[in-house]
Order: structure tokens, then C-alpha cells, then sequence
């Protein structure tokens, strides 16, 4: 490593440098706060490399523009925040029907609508889940510092690849604009998955949607050899439309069982203090910050606090957060929200009642003080 | 190679009325590009959703079936991040001037290099007959069952205003003129519109008392004349056809590539 791998930079162009790291060529946007620096460093690097760049005309065509270029096999994303996430749920579940391998990043701002633009948030969560109509799977990530920015948005690129699906990184406010240091790692350092490509030859028929053992699809680039159409419809291995039960059914079941049944692959995570804790605070993104230093000050008290952070918010680590929190009296889930992520922990453990939320939902970032303030009050100490 | 193996002939029947015309512009389009002589490889067919839409499946080229009205931005990011391939985007009335109004006036002033068909049957025939931008003042329509008091865009003045360097109008009645326009704006280097007159007489037809298909295409005979002709001189109501722009600037790929030259030069 030399010291032209340390940087000194916000969160967004951590995840520049990322996306180029995983091999992005291809991105389109469209500006909104707080997630435009995303775009503006991509419109600078991306050519020094080749790639390309486009500002659309709105979020709805930036989505679509990276999904007609994933399809001529490149790797592809694209960035926004609240408003414009919502505008993208529709060529985000053309994406998941159609199997497109893209990254859509969502720097978080405060909500509904317009909201707090320049404010932290992670009000997000459930419209990562649930945003795009109909049944469906779904991965979503984020981290809580910059080197993590970095990783993760690797991995965001390897499992949008590995398992033909739109990846969101849900990023906030606060994550997106901090600065911090950042070592980008030397080539080959984190692995980097490529597109699987068919190895059927030319002239011989290929099935785009029928799924290998291992329930990989490989993929033949627009251009190539293989002529196949893709449709947001239900289709049959051909990728022509269909409305046989039996056709639906099992793309149906596909779609979220390639996700579903790979949870453990796909769960990332941190932990501290978790062995013998009996508070167990469970956070994620740039709330992850206030809760490790509130457990890192109460264990040099001797507290027995420790901190579950979640990089993978979808699908669900219910197994994981189940049996971290199995001897812990009580969890406390930390985040800007109205309780988004306590909901699906109370689903996950045991002990639901046992589950409080910390929280700030004002726009001001929540503090390790409103944390302090809600462990006094399950201490029976008052605030 | 004959015209048959320009088909996807396993997904026939289609999904067309009879006396529809969006089997004359899949002829006249796949004519064009049999007479051009390209690969099949070498052409993306993407569109968005509707009747007129579903000719991307029916053909053996690279096909992307879209959303609504989006079918020129996920055509804008096939051909920006592969120029080399070409990209024809057939679309509805509806689909290209309504929902997707907004990426169709983006993509013209860009002018990137693709060929824009607005299969224009003043109606939405795939979900049963509403009336669209296209249908114009007085249209009775499903959703105009009084009448229809939108007026309707003029699309060869709507593409010349948004910045379209190719611009031209046919009808289903004169598809060899429609081969000759579809051919010259494949090839045409920039953003191309084509807009064609299709028949639907299920809805449009019938709904507005205009007859069977033949009436229809009759219809487009007897109404629109050559660009320029001494007919429109003597009855300006007659539609003009023909190529209405043919500009050569530059296309927004080739600019993008001038681009990557500045910025790899910077960086070295």
C-alpha cells in the first residue's frame, strides 16, 4: 500500500471509488440531495477510465438507462435519495423480474415526500423492502464508515452479479457528506465477481431464464450471439411472456427463493461485547457510530453492553439477530426512524417485549446522549 | 435472407386484432432492415408497453420489452454503453407522448443515435380503448364517452421542436414509402422519428365510426399527401408525409467519445 491509497474523502465518493473498484463502466443519474456527489465524482472518473456517464432526465430514465446497459454487459448503477428512490421503484422491480444485475444506492434524507433534503434519516428501510409492487426479494446494505462504505459497495456489486438482482445500498445523510479516511485496497485485495456469461455456443438455442444446478442464470450480452428477449412481464425460459399457473408460479418462487435461501451468504455484520452482554444495542449505518461509543464507554465501566451492527438490512438476519440476542435482558435498536428495523427484530427474537427503541426522528442526528437517556430509563434510573 | 427468418416464428400467433396495423409497420420495418442488409446481432429492438410494443418479441433480434413510456431511456443506455449496436424503438401513441413525453423530447435533444416509430392509432387499444394524446379534439373514446376535449400533439412539430435531426411521417396505406423512410432513419446518424399511421379498428375505428380496416387505411390514402404538394396548396386540412427534417449534427455517442478523450488526456 502506498500513501496515494489514503484518501481523505465524504462517504459518496468512498462509494465512487468502490463501484470503479468493482468494475462499474456505466452509470446515469439524476441530481438530488443528499446523494449528488455520487454523480458528480462519477461524471469526472468515469471517463478517465473509459466509462461512461449520463445525467438523465429524471430518476425514473437513470434507472432504466443502467438496466439497458447492464444488458450489453456492463456493470452499472445509480444514485438518489428519498424522492427519487420512490421514482425508482418501478424500473427497480423490472430489474428484479428481469433479472438485471444493477446497484442502486439511496443516500437517506428525512421523509415522507420532500422532507428534511439536507437532514439525516433512515426512514428508507421498508421501501427498500417493500417499494416495488408484488411479490419479491430483495438485497439491501450499509455501513457505518468509510472503509466499510468502500467494502460493502464491493459486495453490493458481487451479489448483484451472483444472483442477477438489483442490490440497494442504503446509505444516510450523515454517511453520505461526513469525510473521513478511507484506504482504498490494492487490486485483488477484496474479490470482485465478473458476469457469469453463457458457455452455449452460437447457433444453439439458449434459454435465458432457465436456471443452471446451482441456480445461477449465465447471461449472453445484447450484441452477442445470443438473441433473447427480455420482458417485465411473466415469462418462460425463453423470456417470451406467459401466463401459464405453472410458469408463474415457479418464477415466482425463483425470484425470492434464490435470495431467500442464500440469508447466511448474504448477511453481513459487525459485533462487539456480544459474548457476555446482557444489553445488546443493535444498529446500522451512521447511528452505528453513537451506539459503539456509548458501549465502548459503558464497558470501561464494566458494563456488559455490547453493539450488533447490521450491513445487510434485507433479507432479514432473523436467524442471526435471534441467536445473538438469546441470554441479552434487553436490546435496544438504534435508529432514525420511527422503529423500522426494531419492528423486524421484534419478529426475530424470543423475547419481543424485551425490545426498546432508541431513536431520533427530528432531522438532527441521533447522539450518544438520546441513547445514554433511554438506558437510564430501562435501568429504572429516570432520564 | 428472407423475411420469415426475421421472425420469432415459434411466438406466433401474434396478439394483434384483425385489421390492425402494426403487421404492415413490422413488415415494412423488417423489409427495411433485410434491404440493409444488417445481422440480426447487430440490431436492439427495445419498446415500452402496449400494443404496438409487442412487435419486440415477434422479431429475432435483441429484444427488450419494457415499462410504459419508458422504452427510449432503457434504449439509452443499450446504445450509450454500446454504440456500435442499432437500436429501433417502436411505441404507442400513448406510450411515447404521454407517460413517456418526458425521456421522448430528452432523448431528441440529445439527438442519440436511434430510431424512434410512433405507431400512432390515437387510441390505447391494449387496455380497451381510452383516448390519448393523440386522439385529438371531438374522439369519442371509452374514457370520452361525450367527447374528447384534449387536443391532440402534433408529433413531426413536437420531435422538430425537441430537437430530432431525422423527422418523418407515413401511414400503414403507403408502406413502401414507410420501408424507404424506416431504412433511411435506421441509418441516419442521430435521433430519428418516424411517426406511421396504424389502423385500430377495434377501438379508434369503431368507437369514432370510421368503417373497417380497409376504410381506415382508405381513410389515410385520401387525407394525407406528399410534403410540399400541389394538393396541400389547394386543401391545407390534408396531413403532410414524407421526411420533414434531415439535419446532420453531431451525435451524442460520438460527443460522449470526445469527452473520454479529454478526460483520459488530463489524467495522463
Amino acid at each position: 500500500m502506498t500513501d496515494g491509497n489514503i484518501k481523505f474523502v465524504q462517504g459518496n465518493e468512498a462509494c465512487v471509488e468502490a463501484a470503479l473498484y468493482a468494475g462499474l463502466d456505466f452509470f446515469a443519474g439524476y441530481p438530488i440531495t443528499p446523494s449528488t456527489e455520487v454523480a458528480e465524482h462519477m461524471s469526472y472518473r468515469l471517463p478517465q477510465i473509459g466509462g461512461k456517464f449520463i445525467q438523465m432526465e429524471d430518476e425514473i430514465s437513470s434507472i432504466c438507462a443502467i438496466i439497458g446497459a447492464s444488458l450489453t454487459g456492463h456493470k452499472v448503477m445509480t444514485a438518489t435519495s428519498g424522492p427519487g428512490f420512490s421514482l425508482m421503484q418501478e424500473g427497480l422491480g423490472y430489474a428484479i423480474m428481469a433479472e438485471i444485475p444493477c446497484v442502486i444506492v439511496n443516500v437517506m434524507r428525512g421523509g415522507p415526500s420532500t422532507g428534511l433534503p439536507t437532514a439525516p434519516s433512515q426512514g428508507d428501510v421498508y421501501q427498500a423492502r417493500w417499494g416495488a409492487h408484488g411479490d419479491h426479494a430483495i438485497i439491501a446494505l450499509t455501513a457505518s464508515n468509510h472503509q466499510d462504505v468502500f467494502s460493502i459497495t464491493v459486495d453490493a456489486f458481487n451479489m448483484a452479479e451472483t444472483y442477477r438482482t438489483p442490490v440497494i445500498l442504503l446509505f444516510d445523510e450523515v454517511i453520505g457528506h461526513m469525510r473521513e479516511r478511507l484506504t482504498i485496497p490494492e487490486p485483488g485485495e477484496i474479490p470482485v465477481v465478473g458476469r457469469l456469461r453463457t458457455s452455449v455456443k452460437a447457433g444453439i438455442d439458449y434459454h435465458p431464464y432457465l436456471p443452471r444446478e446451482d441456480g445461477r442464470l449465465p447471461m449472453s450480452d445484447f450484441g452477442g450471439q445470443h438473441r433473447y428477449n427480455v420482458t417485465g412481464l411473466v415469462h418462460d425460459m425463453w423470456g417470451f411472456p406467459s401466463n401459464n399457473p405453472s410458469v408463474v408460479h415457479g418464477l415466482l418462487r425463483h425470484l425470492v427463493d434464490k435470495i431467500k435461501n442464500n440469508v447466511d451468504t448474504i448477511t453481513r455484520y459487525k459485533e462487539y461485547y456480544l459474548e457476555d452482554a446482557r444489553t445488546i444495542l443493535i444498529s446500522y449505518g451512521s447511528s452505528a457510530r453513537s451506539a459503539l461509543h456509548i458501549v465502548e464507554n459503558r464497558r470501561a465501566r464494566g458494563e456488559r453492553l455490547g453493539l450488533l451492527e447490521l450491513q445487510t438490512i434485507w433479507p432479514f438476519p432473523y436467524g442471526l439477530v435471534e441467536e445473538k440476542c438469546e441470554k441479552a435482558r434487553h436490546i435496544v435498536v438504534v435508529e432514525m426512524n420511527m422503529g423500522q428495523v426494531l419492528r423486524a427484530v421484534k419478529r426475530a427474537v424470543h423475547h419481543p417485549e424485551r425490545v426498546v427503541l432508541a431513536n431520533r426522528i427530528d432531522g438532527v442526528f441521533i447522539t450518544p446522549t438520546d441513547i445514554k437517556n433511554i438506558l437510564r430509563l430501562i435501568q429504572g434510573k429516570g432520564v | 435472407m428472407a423475411i420469415k427468418d426475421y421472425l420469432r416464428q415459434k411466438f406466433f400467433p401474434h396478439m394483434w386484432c384483425p385489421g390492425c396495423g402494426h403487421g404492415i409497420v413490422l413488415n415494412s420495418m423488417l423489409r427495411a432492415v433485410e434491404e440493409l442488409g444488417f445481422s440480426k446481432n447487430e440490431i436492439v429492438m427495445v419498446s415500452g408497453i402496449g400494443c404496438s410494443s409487442r412487435i419486440s418479441g415477434y422479431v429475432d433480434f435483441h429484444s427488450l420489452h419494457t415499462l410504459h413510456g419508458r422504452a427510449l431511456a432503457f434504449a439509452t443506455g443499450v446504445k450509450m454503453s454500446q454504440p456500435e449496436l442499432n437500436v429501433i424503438v417502436p411505441m404507442g401513441d400513448g406510450d411515447a407522448l404521454a407517460i413517456g413525453g418526458n425521456h421522448f423530447i430528452h432523448a431528441a435533444r440529445r439527438n442519440i443515435a436511434m430510431t424512434a416509430v410512433v405507431m400512432n392509432n390515437r387510441i390505447y387499444g391494449m387496455t380497451g380503448g381510452q383516448y390519448s394524446p393523440l386522439s385529438g379534439y371531438g374522439a369519442i373514446a371509452t374514457t370520452a364517452p361525450y367527447t374528447n376535449i384534449d387536443h391532440d400533439f402534433d408529433i413531426v412539430e413536437l420531435s422538430k421542436a425537441a430537437g430530432a435531426t431525422y423527422v418523418a411521417r407515413t401511414t400503414t396505406y403507403h408502406a413502401q414509402q414507410m420501408t424507404k423512410i424506416l431504412k433511411e432513419a435506421i441509418l441516419h446518424d442521430g435521433f430519428s422519428v418516424v411517426e406511421v399511421l396504424t389502423q385500430c379498428p377495434t377501438y379508434f375505428g369503431r368507437k369514432n365510426k370510421l368503417g373497417s380496416a380497409a376504410d381506415m387505411m382508405e381513410y389515410y390514402k385520401k387525407n394525407t399527401t406528399p410534403i410540399g404538394s400541389k394538393a396541400k396548396a389547394e386543401n391545407p386540412d390534408l396531413l403532410e408525409r414524407g421526411v420533414f427534417v434531415r439535419k446532420d449534427l453531431p451525435e451524442y455517442c460520438s460527443e460522449y467519445d470526445k469527452v473520454i478523450e479529454t478526460a483520459m488526456k488530463g489524467r495522463s
